[in-house]
């Protein structure tokens, strides 16, 4: 048998940390603009300041209508091209469907005490976390300041948010 | 279970450090708790939080959320982080001598 250069490295590999780790940061991306796609980032960044983790929350592309004024309240569950949903696509597609499921699930959240999207934004960012816009999708929508919601800590280009996020951990949902 | 003692007294308490049997709780180990997480004073606005949570959990069986503790407790959100810096509900059920909470909201 031969030793290679590979097996010599492994040898003499200092041994991994042992330590107990624990997440200090994390940037949470949300880049969906439905319901579904909203909520988990928002858990997850809620949750993560209820840990005491540093926590920046990015929104790119139709994630940016959680943060966008006018489309804040009104993000609904997507009915058709959703499996998750078990509803024929023909039936999703029936109007109303997207409103009804979309009602149905906030009665459910609010029972869970799961806040409405513009409550709950403005918790998080009350808890301290970064709250962001991307502005290769600002411009692309053609969208300014004012058509933010005032938690908005600032718009940044990929290369600044990799700036913010790091050090921590990156989640994209 | 192990057991840690704290201004004097011994009790009993989860991996974690929360107190396993809220009855074990006094102020006194609820001052030593803080000091031993960060916090050397608890001040009125931490009673005020503190309390909540242990009413809460006694009375309905469940620590609240960080929603309603922050509607309710009569501290909002914001001071919440500032008072407790490491996690406002975790936090303070620890105090408080309650389980850690295990909602996610």
């Amino acid at each position: 048998m031969t030793i290679t250069d590979h097996d010599l490295a492994q040898l003499t590999a200092p041994a991994a940390e042992t330590e107990p780790k624990t997440i200090e940061k994390v940037s949470i991306v949300i880049s969906k603009g439905s319901l579904e796609g909203v909520y988990p980032g928002l858990i997850m960044a809620n949750g993560a300041r209820m840990e005491g983790i540093e926590t920046n929350v990015f929104f790119t592309f139709f994630g940016l209508d959680a943060i966008t004024r006018k489309r804040q309240a009104h993000i609904k569950v997507a009915t058709v091209g959703n499996p998750g949903m078990h509803l024929p696509t023909v039936v999703g597609a029936i109007p109303g469907m997207s409103w009804a499921a979309t009602k149905m699930m906030a009665r459910k959240m609010e029972k869970l005490d799961i806040p409405p999207v513009p409550e709950f934004v403005e918790m998080i960012a009350d808890s301290g976390a970064g709250i962001y816009g991307c502005q290769a999708t600002v411009d692309m929508f053609g969208l300014r300041d004012e058509d933010f919601v005032p938690q908005v800590t600032g718009v940044l280009t990929v290369g600044e948010f990799y700036e913010l996020a790091a050090g921590g951990e990156i989640v994209f949902t | 279970m192990t057991t840690a003692t704290l201004s004097g007294t011994t009790v009993d308490v989860d991996a974690e450090g929360f107190l396993t049997d809220p009855a074990e709780w006094t102020e006194e180990l609820a001052a030593a708790i803080g000091r031993e997480n960060g916090i050397p004073e608890l001040t009125p606005r931490h009673w005020q939080v503190v309390n909540y949570m242990r009413t809460t959990y006694l009375d309905t069986g469940q620590a609240p959320s960080i929603r309603s503790l922050g509607k309710q407790s009569g501290v909002p959100i914001k001071e919440l982080y500032a008072l407790f810096p490491k996690g406002p509900a975790k936090l303070a059920a620890k105090i408080g001598g309650i389980p850690k909470p295990r909602g996610c909201i």
